[in-house]
């Protein structure tokens, strides 16, 4: 695969990191996000994905945060 | 007297700052236009008298969640003397963008890194005299968990509120709200040069729990495991102390209050030891309950597990409209409504914790589960008996389900999902026990009256008119038992049943002794008779009923007091009604036709 392809927050595998790239969400999931470290251009890593399609546990800088699978949907990343 | 605001991002230690400075003083108090409690306390702070308010967690002042418009309208509608903002040392490099937001309201501000212990030990290091200087406005690194620097932080305070006071016009505060900072460049200009972060961050020791406790196999029987633990642990130990409590009652009631009021009337004796003292009781024996809840629930919390339960669970939760933590709470439901429904607070979105709290009620707890031990062992075989308990449970599992998924749209949350894992902690034993004393306090004092009221109205619905038996057809309670004859005659409960579901409406573990007193006999003697007198259908269609008709007085108080609305809880009592009565009216003439 390209590396430089952009792809879905959703579609990384755990233990898998990337660099965030676009965040296409309302005002309200952006201000959110925004205060929780998600940014352009910093490295978010997949830790886990909870089991029967629950939410994901990602890691940006210091902090851990689960999201769910809609709302990860809405960041696009690009391999590092 | 000067007003300071606390203010931070949720996680932050925020509250436990507010109860380190405010120690066990602090009140719940309401504010205009407000639709949450804040807690305020009155702390003397170098000579100056000053109300401390402590503000729900918030990420963004022109955040779009119900704590961030809380937030808002507090800062626009109330004159501040001082905002103290509360940041995450750790994640100082997100969380200055709450101060650069707060300074520009221009009001007198202060920083606090909290948990400076903790970053230390991660090697994260901050100038916080550089910080200040750039920032503009004092910051102090402190530990509100172990107190250090909190002498030097509140002197720096004390500092500000001295100073002339600027009068800002709450409409400019309003203004500058809306407006539009330049956040990020400003946040990079002042972290160069004051913050220093390692390159690899993450907690190993956090990490490591994780691997285990979030485990894609083990991650979930762990988790039932350990509810299965805490909630026994809370139900089992504080059954003693509920017993003890009661023991002690009737000592005082026998020993004291009755020799007293030997001669007074029996219309006012009966008032006031049935009806008064029996309210007081009834508070009483929540009082272990709630302490232990919370005890545990602290210690659940603030170690970091409660949002781990959250990602666990979420999968099955997000399609009822609700959320893991929800979850916990409706778990806890089922030792006792009156605690879980408190504990819904952790809930932060306000349709997600009113769904939450519409749901609860139809747990089996521990008082209906008393009653259906006692009317299974009546009215089954041994061998019977588990079985249609266990069918009890599917059925109050299955109500909460389907009441869920039809209220989901009405309570529809409209907040991101989005929590913080933090690491895991260890709550100090000082933080435990205040908020269990806190939750207690808050209980009494919001409670008790009502509760008593409620008490007091169904001692005289089954004691008046006084020239009859109480408790039988002819008193209040059994006129209104055959009113509804009409409609309680399709599930086949007949009045003097229905005098008994009057009586459980103050607490659903009095159903047995109310029948006691209706029927005169007590012990194997109430058993034999009920046997005699109900078929099965009629038995299992009574429990049904009883398992759902309505929460009882104390939750109802509850309800109302968290939803901070009466109409909620009468939402909360007529579709419980509706519901109980659908379930028995299907369940009794579906049996009867089929000849049982």
């Amino acid at each position: 695969m390209n590396p430089l392809k952009l792809k879905n927050l959703n579609s990384l595998n755990p233990g898998e990191s990337a660099l965030i790239s676009n965040i296409d969400a309302d005002n309200s999931l952006f201000l959110r996000l925004a205060a929780l470290g998600f940014r352009a251009g910093k490295e978010i890593e997949l830790v886990r994905c909870a089991s029967f399609k629950g939410p994901l546990q990602v890691r940006i800088g210091s902090t851990d945060i689960i999201i769910r699978r809609s709302e990860a949907s809405r960041i696009q990343v690009k391999s590092s | 007297m000067k007003r300071i605001a606390l203010l931070g991002m949720p996680n932050t230690g925020k509250s436990t700052l507010f109860n380190r400075l405010s120690g066990s003083s602090a009140r719940v108090g309401n504010w205009p236009g407000i639709t949450v409690d804040l807690k305020s306390a009155k702390i003397l702070i170098g000579g100056h008298i000053a109300e401390l308010i402590d503000l729900p967690g918030l990420y963004d002042l022109q955040g779009y969640s119900d704590d961030e418009q809380v937030v808002r309208h507090f800062l626009s509608n109330n004159n501040l003397n001082l905002i103290i903002i509360v940041a995450n040392s750790a994640q100082i490099d997100r969380q200055l963008s709450l101060a650069i937001q707060i300074r520009a309201l221009s009001l007198p501000c202060m920083l606090l890194l909290n948990m400076s212990d903790e970053a230390r030990k991660t090697g994260i290091t901050i100038d916080a005299e550089a910080m200040s200087r750039k920032l503009g406005m004092p910051v102090v690194k402190i530990s509100a968990k172990y107190g250090d620097h909190c002498p030097e932080a509140l002197r720096t305070a004390a500092e500000l509120l001295s100073k002339p006071v600027v009068h800002i016009d709450t409409k400019h505060i309003g203004d500058q709200l809306q407006k539009d900072l330049n956040i990020e460049a400003e946040m990079e200009s002042i972290l160069q040069g004051t913050v220093q972060m390692p390159i690899q961050l993450g907690n190993n020791l956090t990490s490591r729990i994780d691997s285990l406790l979030l485990h894609p196999w083990f991650g979930l029987p762990i988790f039932f495991t350990a509810m299965y633990v805490l909630f026994q642990f809370i139900f089992n130990v504080g059954k003693p102390f509920q017993d003890g409590i009661a023991w002690l009652l009737t000592l005082f009631r026998t020993n004291a209050l009755e020799p007293l009021l030997l001669n007074t009337p029996a219309w006012l004796s009966g008032l006031l030891l049935d009806g008064l003292y029996n309210g007081i009781g009834t508070v009483a024996a929540f009082i272990p309950i709630i302490v232990l809840f919370f005890l545990i629930m602290t210690m659940v919390e603030d170690s970091g597990y409660l949002s781990r339960a959250a990602f666990l669970v979420d999968a099955l939760m997000a399609k009822m409209g609700l959320d893991g933590r929800g979850f916990v709470m409706v778990l806890m439901g089922f030792g006792c409504n009156v605690p879980a429904l408190m504990g819904t607070r952790v809930m932060r979105s306000k349709n997600m914790r009113l769904l939450t709290m519409l749901v609860i009620p139809l747990s089996l707890c521990s008082a209906r589960l008393q009653v259906f031990l006692f009317m299974t062992a009546t009215l089954f075989t041994a061998n019977q008996a588990p079985l249609v308990l266990f069918t009890l449970y599917l059925v109050s599992f299955s109500t909460i389900f389907i009441t869920a998924l039809l209220f989901k749209n009405q309570y529809k949350n409209d907040e991101p999902f989005i929590l913080e894992l933090p690491p895991y902690r260890f709550p100090t034993a000082r933080q435990i026990w205040l908020r269990g004393w806190q939750e207690v306090k808050y209980f009494i004092r919001r409670a008790s009256k009502f509760i008593t009221i409620g008490v007091v109205l169904v001692w005289a619905l089954t004691h008046f008119p006084m020239n009859v038996a109480p408790a039988s057809n002819g008193t209040l309670a059994g006129q209104i038992g055959e009113w509804f004859s009409i409609v309680l005659t399709p599930i086949g409960i007949d009045s003097q049943l229905a005098i008994a579901l009057i009586f459980g409406f103050v607490a659903k573990e009095i159903v047995i002794g109310a029948l006691a007193v209706i029927y005169g006999l007590q012990g194997d003697a109430l058993m034999h008779l009920m046997a005699h007198k109900l078929d099965w259908v009629q038995g299992m269609s009574f429990m049904l009923f009883t398992l759902i008709y309505t929460p009882c007085l104390s939750t109802i108080i509850t309800l109302k007091n968290e939803a901070k609305s009466w109409l909620f809880a009468w939402i909360s009592i007529l579709w419980s009604l509706t519901l109980a009565w659908g379930v028995s009216f299907i369940f009794y003439q579906s049996a009867r036709l089929l000849g049982f």
